[in-house]
């Protein structure tokens, strides 16, 4: 075994990338070995590392240490800086940093800074040092800096190069804000690649291998990537493994945080009608943080178990505080929040143009994602056809918490082999920027010819080519009408409920807007406007026959039409000039 | 993960409805209309799937071609990682080898590393390893229900608890008769001139596995220079090996009773390695000397130094030759010369002779002269000249004639002649005389005859 990792490694070239998912409350860094990702722990063994520094006494403290900073030395903690990256003083929302070090402006307004005390007292006399001011580029540095050398250490050998994955609204600015600070830790970002974007691929590699078929099937994917403080929703359209951002969402104040603050609110209340003459905790800062951090702990052990309890020494002028929760009740309480989740999504999907019926998995993203309610939320409010991947739903979902930055990691061992200017090259907007299908196009099925199959999707990038099969029971002549299909929804109220097979949506469903339980919603495709003909003849009973359609970069299609183990067959060619005529027409 | 992997056909329930008798169409095919207008939207550029259709896009593939294309590039990388330890069959009577004679066991063929052996790396053991347990894990044979017993998986795991460790590798290594190339034979070398090295080259490879110094001098080829091969030989007289022959140690008895006869065994064991150990360096010394013995090259080294010293000596003698030719030119020369000049002086000095008798013959003349015009000249007197008178005269031209020298006599005579007139004579001797006493040669007085 040893021999034959020994062979791989040294023919790896000489550059270490790994990802990093640098998130706004976590960041996490991965690496692949043998196309399989893995995320890395760092030396306090967490895989998830709050992305917070503290200043203590001229040391520096990141992660989890430096998140209980926030209790005992909150002005020198710097927390949820990642979203201040490239901004400037008047575009932020300093909300996430309030309990934490406050960001003042800094290079005229330009940029944001923290200031915090760096340095150690030099002699006891002096009774605070010189405070310093660290610029949120400088932070970012630092933080990188540290991921990038639990990477190293793990892996014994010097990373130099990462993939980054960025929310879907990071501009230009922010990306050079972010690849300065990247490199003055000595990281040199391969690519950037949104977040929703890389938490699919880290989906889809995974699943290209547990699955033998490697084919990537053609599928709409909504990706919610519900972080700490932030949603970010993203429809996207996956095409033979080629992703398309159809639309996106984003709610900057939703977020993990907003399910805290439900907790903190609600033990708050609980301790003040225990300890009536106790101060309310929420005044008091610290009281408050440490509340905080509990309330976190408590969500998370309740995405996991029934029941979990606060338990918090001296919460408020000296009174301990216990309390039991169970899963029910914060779902109880926090279900306006959770509802909300569901509302993002839904708006993302109509901002796409598109129906739940047409989104085929929802993946959710990011460590709010464990919770069991957003989920089940979710698979009530899509119709049954859609799959849900979260761990609460399907056993075999990563953990949300790794999607992103396993994305990342995977790009980084796909593109390591690329110089630097190779992969800005096929990164840019001339290989990108590509002709998708307005329609989908398909074959008129049904003797009727009422029916329509799709061969390729709407959305589809072209150049594309796909080959389908359709077995000819009857056997003899058969014409091939190759059309231009449209989606519909059939909106059909039936006494009885629907023949199985059909896709429709859960009756019963509570959060379902139609109020009417009998109404049936239907996907069904109608053929529309006839592309071209083909008759096949003396097919044998039983055959079963092939039709190959590739559209070209110009969209000319040529298609090929043939009986599965025949000779001969149809061969046809639609050229790209008429297109154009009739498009515009 | 396969990007490119199929969709599985979609598979559809409905029925087709049957062709309308009354419709036809050419091919079958009637194009009514086409596709309604598109809407861009922007892809999220993640995942496999976007990776597959980025590329597409960027290379302007087709689904066909781009399937197509990568299927060949998957094939090809499988192709390359089974290139190698797998190709290599495995021998029947190998897998029905017990595990309990692992001494005699080849554990480079029981990996099937059998064509990399001594440089075979950690890694090819490693994967040769694991291929080899994936092929005969126990498990395995007994969920396929032949049961043949789990002694070749030992084997294996005996060969690779060997070839791993580097101490008990290189003392197989030792003795790995697999990696042992047999020295040609003459006959064969000689078959050829290119044999020579293609038949040794390996031999001194596989030999130079042993050496403590790498890398190893090779044997070269026809064109090595002569520090290349004396290097080569001299490595191999002076060749420091690792070799040893721990591996072939009878086993040792591992109980406390029997002190003296471990001890024993152990010296005899001892005693065998440093035997063998000096077999082996003997072998090797009497195997470079062969080599030696046949090497063409050493002959014509010998040969072109020997060659090199007789040009040398025929060098020295054409220059001392050349020496003694230009010292008898000299000689010659000089002799020449000094003959030249012997005939030049003689002919000179008889010259001189000549002159010398004519200007004394013309002395004479002139002398004649002198007196003639003295006697012409009356004897310097007016009238008749008695014998006293002529006495005088002729004494004093004597005198005359002596003090002048031949050009002034020939002056004088040439005045002379001619002249006929007492008195003119007279005042030429008197002018004469004159000059004379100016030069100091004749004192005033000494002239009695000729005294104005």
């Amino acid at each position: 075994m040893s021999a034959e990792e020994a062979i791989d490694e040294v023919q790896l070239p000489a550059r270490t990338a790994i990802g990093i998912s640098f998130g706004n409350s976590y960041s996490s860094i991965a690496y692949t070995s043998d196309g399989k990702a893995e995320v890395i722990a760092n030396e306090e063994g967490d895989r998830q590392i709050p992305s917070i520094l503290s200043y203590v006494s001229g040391e520096e403290f990141q992660g989890t240490q430096a998140k209980t900073q926030i209790i005992r030395n909150p002005r020198n903690t710097i927390a949820y800086f990642r979203d201040l990256l490239g901004k400037g003083f008047k575009d932020i929302d300093p909300t996430p940093c309030h309990a934490s070090a406050h960001p003042v402006e800094h290079d005229g307004g330009k940029t944001v800074a923290f200031v915090v005390q760096e340095k150690a007292a030099e002699e006891e006399s002096e009774k605070e040092a010189e405070k310093s001011t660290l610029s949120v580029s400088e932070v970012t540095t630092r933080h990188i800096r540290r991921l990038r050398q639990s990477a190293s250490d793990y892996l014994g050998k010097d990373v130099t190069a990462a993939v980054v994955t960025i929310p879907s609204d990071y501009n230009d600015v922010n990306k050079a804000a972010l690849t300065e600070a990247a490199s003055n830790a000595g990281i040199e970002i391969l690519q950037f690649i949104p977040e929703p974007v890389s938490a699919l691929l880290g989906y889809d590699a995974k699943q290209s291998l547990t699955e033998t078929s490697s084919s990537p099937s053609d599928k709409v994917v909504l990706v919610a990537d519900l972080g700490g403080t932030r949603s970010d929703v993203a429809v996207v359209a996956s095409r033979g493994g080629i992703y398309t951002t159809l639309a996106t969402a984003h709610d900057y104040e939703l977020g993990g945080s907003s399910l805290d603050k439900v907790l903190i609110e609600y033990a708050a209340k609980e301790f003040m009608k225990k300890n009536k003459k106790a101060s309310d905790p929420r005044e008091n800062e610290r009281s408050l943080a440490k509340l905080t951090l509990e309330a976190e702990a408590v969500k998370k052990a309740l995405s996991l178990g029934g029941s979990a309890s606060f338990s918090i020494e001296s919460l408020a002028d000296g009174h301990d505080f216990s309390l039991s929760v169970n899963r029910t009740r914060f779902e109880l309480l926090a279900n306006k929040v959770l509802m909300s989740f569901t509302r993002l999504i839904e708006a993302a999907v109509q901002k796409a143009d598109l129906d739940i019926l047409d989104i085929d998995e929802v993946l959710l993203s990011g460590g709010t994602s464990h919770t069991p309610k957003i989920a089940s939320n979710l698979q009530s409010h899509f119709p049954e056809s859609t799959v849900v991947i979260a761990p609460s739903t399907s056993s075999t979902a990563i953990n949300p918490s790794e999607l992103t930055v396993r994305g990342a990691a995977i790009q980084a061992s796909l593109i390591n082999g690329f110089e630097v200017p190779e992969i800005r090259s096929s990164t840019e907007a001339v290989v990108t920027v590509t002709p998708h299908l307005h329609h989908a196009i398909g074959l008129v099925t049904g003797e009727g010819s009422n029916g329509f199959a799709v061969l390729v999707n709407a959305e589809t990038p072209v150049p594309v080519r796909r080959t389908a099969q359709i077995s000819v029971k009857a056997g003899g002549d058969v014409i091939l009408r190759l059309a231009e299909g449209v989606r519909d929804i059939k909106v059909s109220k039936e006494e009885k409920p629907a023949t199985n097979g059909n896709k429709h949506d859960d009756e019963d469903d509570e959060d379902d807007s139609d109020d009417e339980p009998e109404e049936v919603r239907e996907k069904v495709w109608k053929a529309g406007k006839i592309l071209a003909e083909a008759g096949l003849r003396g097919v044998k009973k039983g055959g079963k026959v092939e039709v190959q359609v590739n559209v070209a970069q110009d969209l000319g299609v040529t298609i090929v039409c043939r009986e599965v183990g025949g000779k001969g067959g149809v061969r046809g060619v639609l050229d790209a000039g008429r297109a154009e005529a009739n498009g515009s027409a | 993960m396969a990007i490119t992997a199929k969709m599985a056909p979609i598979q559809i329930k409905a029925s087709l409805p049957s062709l309308p008798p009354d419709w036809s169409a050419d091919k079958d095919f009637k194009a009514i209309s086409s596709l309604s207008q598109p809407t861009n939207r922007s892809l999220e550029p993640v995942g496999p799937h976007f990776l597959a259709h980025a590329r597409r896009k960027r290379h302007h593939r087709t689904f066909s071609e781009d399937e197509r294309l990568e299927a060949l590039r998957s094939t090809k990388k499988t192709e390359d990682e089974d290139a190698g330890e797998i190709s290599e069959a495995e021998d029947p009577m190998l897998l029905q080898r017990e595990a309990k004679d692992w001494k005699t066991q080849d554990h480079y063929a029981v990996l099937g590393l059998s064509k990399y052996r001594y440089k075979a790396t950690e890694e090819q053991i490693k994967r040769a390893h694991r291929k080899k347990v994936l092929r005969h894990h126990p498990d395995k044979k007994a969920a396929s229900g032949k049961d043949e017993g789990d002694q070749f998986f030992k084997c294996i795991q005996r060969a690779t608890d060997i070839l791993q460790d580097p101490v008990k590798r290189r003392q197989f290594d030792s003795v790995d008769e697999g990696a042992e190339k047999e020295p040609p034979n003459k006959k064969d070398v000689q078959k050829k001139p290119g044999n020579f090295y293609k038949l040794w080259a390996p031999v001194f490879e596989a030999e130079g596995r042993f050496s403590r110094s790498q890398p190893v001098p090779q044997l070269g080829n026809d064109k090595s220079t002569k520090q290349e091969v004396e290097e080569f030989y001299n490595f191999w007289y002076n060749f420091d090996s690792w070799r040893s022959f721990e591996y072939l140690d009878e086993e040792v008895p591992d109980d406390n009773e029997n002190r003296d006869q471990k001890r024993h065994q152990e010296r005899k064991n001892n005693n065998a390695r440093k035997k063998r150990k000096v077999e082996d360096s003997q072998r090797l010394r009497v195997l470079v000397d062969d080599v030696m013995g046949q090497d063409e090259r050493i002959k014509r080294f010998r040969h072109e130094s020997s060659k090199q010293k007789n040009a040398k000596k025929v060098e020295r003698e054409a220059a001392e030759n050349r020496a003694k030719e230009e010292a008898a030119a000299k000689k010659a020369e000089a002799e020449k010369a000094a003959k030249d000049k012997e005939v030049a002086e003689k002919a000179s000095r008889e010259e001189g002779k000549k002159a010398k008798e004519a200007a004394k013959n013309a002395a004479k003349k002139n002398k004649r002269v002198v007196r003639g015009a003295v006697k012409d000249g009356n004897y310097f007197v007016g009238g008749e000249a008695g014998p006293k008178e002529i006495d005088t005269a002729l004494n004093d031209a004597d005198a005359l004639i002596l003090k002048w020298d031949n050009e002034e006599l020939a002056v004088v005579t040439s005045r002379l002649n001619g002249k006929s007139d007492k008195g003119e004579i007279k005042a030429i001797f008197v002018e004469e005389v004159k000059k004379l006493v100016e030069a100091g040669k004749v004192k005033e007085g000494d002239m009695k005859s000729l005294a104005a």
